[in-house]
């Protein structure tokens, strides 16, 4: 006779997980990862190959021998944060320094803090501002998309400009004068940049999967685009010459990718919907001012750790309203 | 060049002596007076502020050693469970009680040969809950649980799970008999026993009340309450609590005879040497002085959780 | 047909799996022995009025009501008392018993009125009611089993404005209470109208879930057609989402009110009854019949007979599971009550009592991998939590002992019903937990009062 099992209620649970989780936010960025396949051949590959690897080592390694707890190496986190990792580096990255990358994230970003969970930042968003600071010249060179159709798999990166860095160089005019930085070409990932951000239409069928699954909330993704397409929208109708249309800034650099895959990180952003509009405007506004008055060209991953750092604050600050209980403003 | 830097110099060292000046004054102003024999009794107890005294920490019982020593002139009743008093009493310039050691045991042997697992438990790793949810993996009502809560509340490290048997072992060398474990039991298995002389002691290693017939369907070692070793006892020092014995440490000789008797096994003989193997356990012996000191009764079992019924969900 | 209502802060929507729906209820032959446990309510046990070697009649009273929240107890049968002892519960605990050994024909107390006719006159009046449901110890049968005669009992200076019966049965699997309603709707309409006149109020709101369409369409058309008699109860459709049940949440859905936190649904003028409790009480007030059966749902994905037994209490359960095809391979969970709030049983053997709304039988496939990982902040539980609190705080604090935080977070709030541990991608027992603080936090701040 099989022993009953004695729980507290109640008895019965959803089928989700945390496993089931990471890995349709995984799925979810396979259209992208194609698309960078597409445009920076063997690069990309290599480099999403070695930064996944090197996460999910360095997570198994510490587990193993650091913590001696139990290994979650299956949950998919780590592989998630080493695809995020390798989606916002340059093609071309030094295998080496991806994978000093990588010992960062999960080491510094996610393990130091007790591993999943536990992290008040982005492990993979602490990788990349690692490496940028470490490695400047590595992390700015970016190399071209060239389709692999015309120039084969294994052709050599050339590299070039991103627009947000021409914007940063030469203003509004240079970018109007090169041409080639067309706007349909932004959306469909032709152009400079980290390789998992350049296609603005495959991150978006990713997001438009995770929030039918219920994986994200729409909440943040929708107010960090906004608050960057107003603010923006703003700066352009002030001053045209200075200031590029708003409609550019939303699919330069890493925004969408940055407000659909890592400002949705359950673990480091708010729970309330409230405190989720809060920190989507932060976002919002701090991409914005570094990308128009700051050193860097692009700013999403610095917005986001920071506004990482202040989570906590805002869970403390925006409860959920309960059940019963009169707001003292109406008494 | 130089006059930068002798400006930053001036401008710091200015600063700095004015801030010195104004933190003087602060702390005359905000300056404490203390007895600074709170310091010198605080310095003889452990540190451990495990609250065992009654008190919030070891300061505020040196506190109150300190006034009750200026008011009456004793520090009777005040008494750190792990800590031999007399030093504090000696800084004070006092003599205290005797200093009787005592340590947490654990009256249980419900292991998981004795009292086999019946059901699977799975949920908080918290005593007091699974208490309320069910009588217990081996079935027995009254019985350890095994899910740790002495465990965590112990501030010296000294009660452990063993794994192998699922019961809490006290570990003798740092256990200073506070009571938290017992305090925070549901089921009221641990009791803050005097050491005895020689760490020699004897217990009854069962906390279950009911019916014997009830005993014998879930454990193979609980008491069930058939009165020998009462007869046994020279001393009168075992007493019927229910259909439980319960042997009086401060009568208990340590004679032994109640082991001998125990047609259970349920009465432990603990730092006896092995007279003759003539039981399985080498637990016998004569032993040590009894002590005087009043014992803790055995706490009660801590009520049900109690379920408001406006609060409940109804299907 | 009203338009559906709904709470709607959190919720969450487990499988319905309303296996035994279409079952019609069964009568239960007694077995030889029936063991009736004193604690059947929610307050303290009753207290024994019957020896050993005392013939009891069917509907005698056994026990009597010990305390503010305690209720009757009467004998299920006709025999001899076998002895007074204790009985193992479903929780594994020995809990005073009287053992009755039943004689094969059911002899009934004086005053027993036994027919099977509709009594639509209600001789009593609202004082008589209530004494007639003390008398007979009437509880919530939902599960809860609070003494229904203290809820209709209303405070000095309040009005009850609605009768609300509960017939949301928002718990999964079970279908007690909707056969109740589709085979004694008339008697149950006419328990609405004598709760009505008991809190002397003319609006009664019947809150079914759409999910029981056949129970809300048959309940409409009953009331049409008897409209002089079934005035003021109206039937009002409920969005299926757990908990519609839990008496606050009702409550906001049929009429919009919140129950102020800490305080009774009195405070906005609604009393709440159960769908069995109705029932039970029109039996007591016009046939004059203790409450010594109820309706038991025996069921589960494996179950090859689920059915729906009207049983009487200290019938075994697991001759109730036995008339259900027995107990499946690999049953793992065996639940006294629902799949949300019941209760694990260590022993099958349990007497069934009043508050057995249904045994339920799950394999570890049906009660889903328990395997926990870390807390990973999503947030969820937030969500799902119908009382807006912050469940996975909760359970820090209460696992760190911080009973003055879980105290301002509103701790004491929780009604329990599991949304939160349901929806857990990582599989925290969140409730466990809560359960855990909520007692502490109870204990000091009942403490703190008695000071």
């Amino acid at each position: 006779m099989n022993k009953y099992t004695i729980s507290g209620s109640p008895h019965v649970h959803s089928t989700e997980n945390t496993q089931k989780i990471m890995y349709r936010v995984i799925l979810a960025l396979v259209p992208a990862l194609l698309v960078a396949l597409y445009y920076f051949g063997w690069y990309a590959l290599r480099l999403t190959i070695v930064s996944i690897a090197a996460c999910m080592l360095t997570e198994w390694l510490i587990q193993k021998f650091l913590i001696k707890g139990p290994l979650t190496i299956n949950d998919g986190s780590a592989a998630l944060t080493g695809l995020l990792l390798a989606f916002n580096v340059p093609a071309n990255l030094p295998i080496w320094m991806a994978i000093v990358g990588s010992i960062v994230a999960i080491g510094v970003g996610k393990m130091a803090f007790g591993g999943l969970g536990k992290n008040p930042f982005n492990p993979a968003l602490v990788g990349r501002v690692f490496m940028l600071v470490s490695f400047p010249t590595a992390m700015t060179t970016w190399p071209q998309a060239q389709p692999i159709f015309e120039k084969g798999f294994f052709a050599d990166a050339v590299t070039g400009p991103t627009p947000l860095g021409i914007l940063k160089e030469s203003g509004v005019g240079s970018l109007a004068e090169t041409g080639d930085m067309q706007f349909l070409d932004m959306v469909l990932g032709n152009r400079g940049g980290a390789f998992g951000e350049v296609c603005a239409i495959a991150l978006l069928l990713g997001a438009i999967y995770l929030l039918a699954r219920r994986v994200i909330e729409f909440v943040t993704p929708l107010t960090i685009l906004l608050t960057v397409f107003i603010f923006t929208g703003i700066c352009h109708l002030v001053n045209p010459a200075n200031f590029i249309a708003p409609w550019y800034h939303i699919v330069y650099g890493g925004l969408i990718l940055g407000a659909f895959f890592m400002a949705t990180d359950m673990v480091t952003t708010p729970m309330t919907i409230r405190g989720k509009i809060l920190f989507g405007v932060g976002v919002g506004l701090i991409t914005v001012v570094i990308r128009l008055w700051g050193a860097y060209p692009e700013g999403v991953s610095f917005a986001i750790l920071i506004m990482n750092a202040f989570t906590p604050l805002i869970n403390k600050a925006f409860k959920p309203y309960v059940f019963g209980v009169v707001k003292p403003s109406k008494k | 060049m130089s006059n930068t830097l002798f400006i930053s110099l001036a401008v710091l060292g200015i600063l700095g002596g004015v801030l010195a000046v104004v933190l003087y004054f602060v702390a005359q102003k905000f300056k404490v007076e203390e007895n600074p024999l709170i310091d010198e009794a605080e310095a003889c107890l452990p540190g451990a502020n495990c609250g065992g005294c009654g008190f919030a920490g070891c300061r505020a019982l040196a506190e109150a050693c300190v006034k009750q020593a200026a008011e009456k002139g004793n520090i009777d009743g005040l008494a750190c469970p792990g800590t031999d008093m007399g030093k504090v009493a000696a800084v004070l310039g006092l003599t205290a009680a005797a200093f009787e050691p005592k340590i947490a045991v654990v009256r249980c042997n419900g292991s998981c040969q004795n009292s086999p697992s019946k059901v699977h438990y799975e949920g908080a790793d918290i005593c007091a809950f699974a208490n309320t949810l069910y009588a217990g993996e081996g079935g027995c009502s009254k019985g350890c649980l095994g899910l740790g809560d002495c465990v965590k509340k112990c501030n010296f490290d000294a009660i452990h799970i063993d794994k192998e048997t699922g019961l809490p072992v006290v570990d003798p060398d740092k256990c200073v008999g506070c009571g938290v474990c017992a305090k925070n039991c549901p089921r009221g298995i641990i009791e803050v026993r005097p050491r005895g002389k020689k760490d020699r002691r004897v217990f009854v290693c069962c906390v279950n009340t009911d019916k014997g017939a009830l005993v014998v369907k879930n454990c193979s070692v609980g008491c069930i309450g058939c009165q020998k070793c009462l007869k046994e006892c020279p001393f009168e020092a075992i007493e019927m609590r229910g259909n439980l014995a319960y042997i009086d440490p401060a009568k208990c000789k340590a004679c032994g005879k109640c082991v001998e008797v125990c047609p259970r096994g349920s009465i432990h003989a603990i730092n006896f040497p092995p007279r003759k193997p003539k039981t399985e356990d080498p637990k016998v012996l004569q032993g040590a002085e009894p002590v005087v000191k009043p014992q803790p009764k055995p706490e009660p079992v801590e009520a049900k959780t109690e379920v408001k019924p406006e609060n409940t969900v109804k299907a | 047909m009203n338009p559906i209502k709904t709470f709607q802060k959190g919720g969450v929507h487990p499988e319905e799996n309303k296996l035994s729906a279409h079952l019609p209820i069964q009568d239960f032959p007694m077995p030889k022995q029936i063991i009736v446990p004193l604690g059947q309510c929610l307050g303290a046990p009753a207290e024994c009025i019957v020896k050993k070697g005392d013939r009891v009649l069917t509907g005698q009273l056994i026990g009597t009501a010990k305390g503010f929240v305690s209720a009757n107890v009467h004998s299920p049968a006709t025999g001899t008392v076998a002895k007074v002892d204790v009985v193992m519960d479903h929780t594994g605990y020995y809990k005073p018993a009287v053992f009755i050994d039943r004689e094969d024909q059911d002899e009934w107390i004086e005053g027993y009125i036994d027919t099977d006719e509709l009594i639509t006159d209600i001789k009593l009046d609202s004082k008589q009611i209530i004494d007639k449901v003390k008398e007979c110890g009437i509880v919530g049968m939902g599960g809860a089993t609070f003494p229904t005669h203290v809820k209709l009992m209303v405070p000095e200076g309040k009005k009850a404005e609605y009768i609300i019966i509960n017939a949301a049965e928002c718990e999964p699997y079970l279908t007690c209470d909707f056969r109740l309603l589709l085979e004694k709707t008339q008697e149950f309409l006419v328990g609405v109208k004598i709760l009505m006149k008991a809190v002397n109020t003319d609006k009664g709101i019947i809150g079914i879930e759409e999910n029981k369409m056949e129970a809300i369409e048959l309940l409409d058309k009953t009331i049409n057609e008897h409209r002089d008699l079934y005035k003021g109860i109206e039937v009002q459709p409920l969005k299926t989402k757990y908990p519609q049940g839990g008496e606050k949440q009702l409550i906001k859905a049929v009429t919009g009110r919140e129950v102020p936190s800490g305080k009774l649904p009195i405070e906005t003028g609604c009393v709440v009854v159960n769908v069995a409790s109705t029932y039970a009480i029109y039996e007591a007030v016009q046939k004059n019949k203790p409450l010594i059966e109820r309706i038991v749902t025996v069921t589960g994905k494996s179950v090859k007979k689920p059915g729906n037994f009207r049983v009487r209490f200290g019938t075994p359960a697991d001759l109730l599971i036995e008339a259900a095809g027995g107990l499946p391979e690999g049953i793992t969970d065996v639940i006294n009550g629902g799949p949300m709030m019941g209760k694990s049983v260590s022993v099958t053997n349990f007497p069934c009592i009043k508050g057995t709304s249904g045994i339920l039988l799950m394999t570890l496939n049906e009660a889903q991998d328990r395997r926990q990982t870390n807390c990973i902040r999503c947030g969820r539980c937030a969500m799902a939590c119908p009382m807006g609190l912050q469940p996975f705080l909760l359970h820090k604090l209460a696992k760190q002992n911080n009973f003055d935080e879980t105290e301002k977070n509103h701790i004491m709030d929780c009604i329990e019903c599991g949304s939160c541990e349901f929806t857990c991608p990582a599989n925290i027992p969140l409730l466990d937990y809560i359960r855990y603080g909520k007692a502490k936090t109870g204990a000091i701040i009942r403490a703190r009062n008695q000071k």
